[in-house]
């Protein structure tokens, strides 16, 4: 299992702004050891959000995006107290959920 | 002579077959659409992905620095002002798969997604929205890198 997700969601108005930090490699496959061998793809290819358990966000993923990814998107109509939760499956087929509470 | 090559390209062959016919277990990679991931060029990578030639719009906005100090770490965030997106697509043009990431806009959140991505060199970056009428229209965006960020 892998390190948690930093997650932040904060209301304005009748929208919250969700920042997400993922702890992941995101090992692209293009990468050379210093054998010479190439480095496997590690990477998360999917991820997806709920609020107060409804999804409202699905995304998928390629190596390009960069190590530890980060991720910024808006919720309408989500308020203080309100759940937001953060799952991404990898191509290995890890997976991680993590939860916050819109401030 | 089999070569790793060729044991490497007859792996992913078997490898699609066994996709194709569901027996990998991993819902998730049947779900992950690899073809447009594997795209090298932005035309490409909407194509397999069910759309239509993109136009560029000025409702579509790509946020971007001019020049990436490193490109292992390039803040992006893509929007769209219309309404109706059913995706907004991250693209770099010169990595070597094109496609970076894939976002499905549900009524619940906004045309509005911020990440970070890797660059290889100084690219054109596109931001592309599909919309639900099936018009695909994107903006672009040069940005320089200073420091690739595929190498080691």
């Amino acid at each position: 299992m892998a390190d948690p997700m930093r997650i932040r969601a904060q209301a304005a108005g009748d929208k919250a702004t969700v920042r997400v930090l993922m702890s992941h490699e995101m090992e692209t496959g293009q990468r050379k050891d210093s054998a010479g061998k190439t480095i496997p793809a590690w990477f998360i290819q999917e991820v997806s959000a709920q609020h107060n358990g409804k999804p409202v966000l699905d995304a998928q993923w390629g190596p390009a995006v960069s190590k530890n990814p980060f991720l910024l998107f808006v919720v309408k109509g989500a308020k203080a107290g309100d759940k937001i939760t953060v799952t991404w499956v990898d191509n290995k087929g890890d997976k991680r959920t993590d939860e916050a509470t819109v401030s | 002579m089999v070569t790793r090559r060729l044991v490497l390209a007859r792996s992913a062959k078997v490898a699609t077959l066994l996709a194709g016919v569901g027996l990998l277990p991993t819902a998730a990679q049947a779900a992950w659409s690899q073809a447009a991931f594997e795209a090298k060029s932005v035309a490409d990578a909407v194509k397999a992905l069910g759309g239509a030639a993109p136009v560029e719009s000025r409702d579509v906005t790509l946020t971007a620095s001019d020049i990436a100090e490193n490109g292992a770490v390039v803040p992006l965030a893509c929007a769209c002002a219309l309404p109706g997106v059913k995706r907004m697509l991250l693209l770099v043009e010169k990595n070597p798969n094109t496609l970076a990431a894939v976002f499905d806009v549900s009524d619940a959140v906004e045309a509005n997604f911020g990440t970070r991505v890797k660059m290889g060199q100084s690219s054109n970056v596109f931001a592309v929205a599909m919309m639900g009428d099936g018009k695909v229209l994107y903006a672009q965006k040069e940005v320089k890198v200073t420091l690739g960020g595929c190498g080691g």
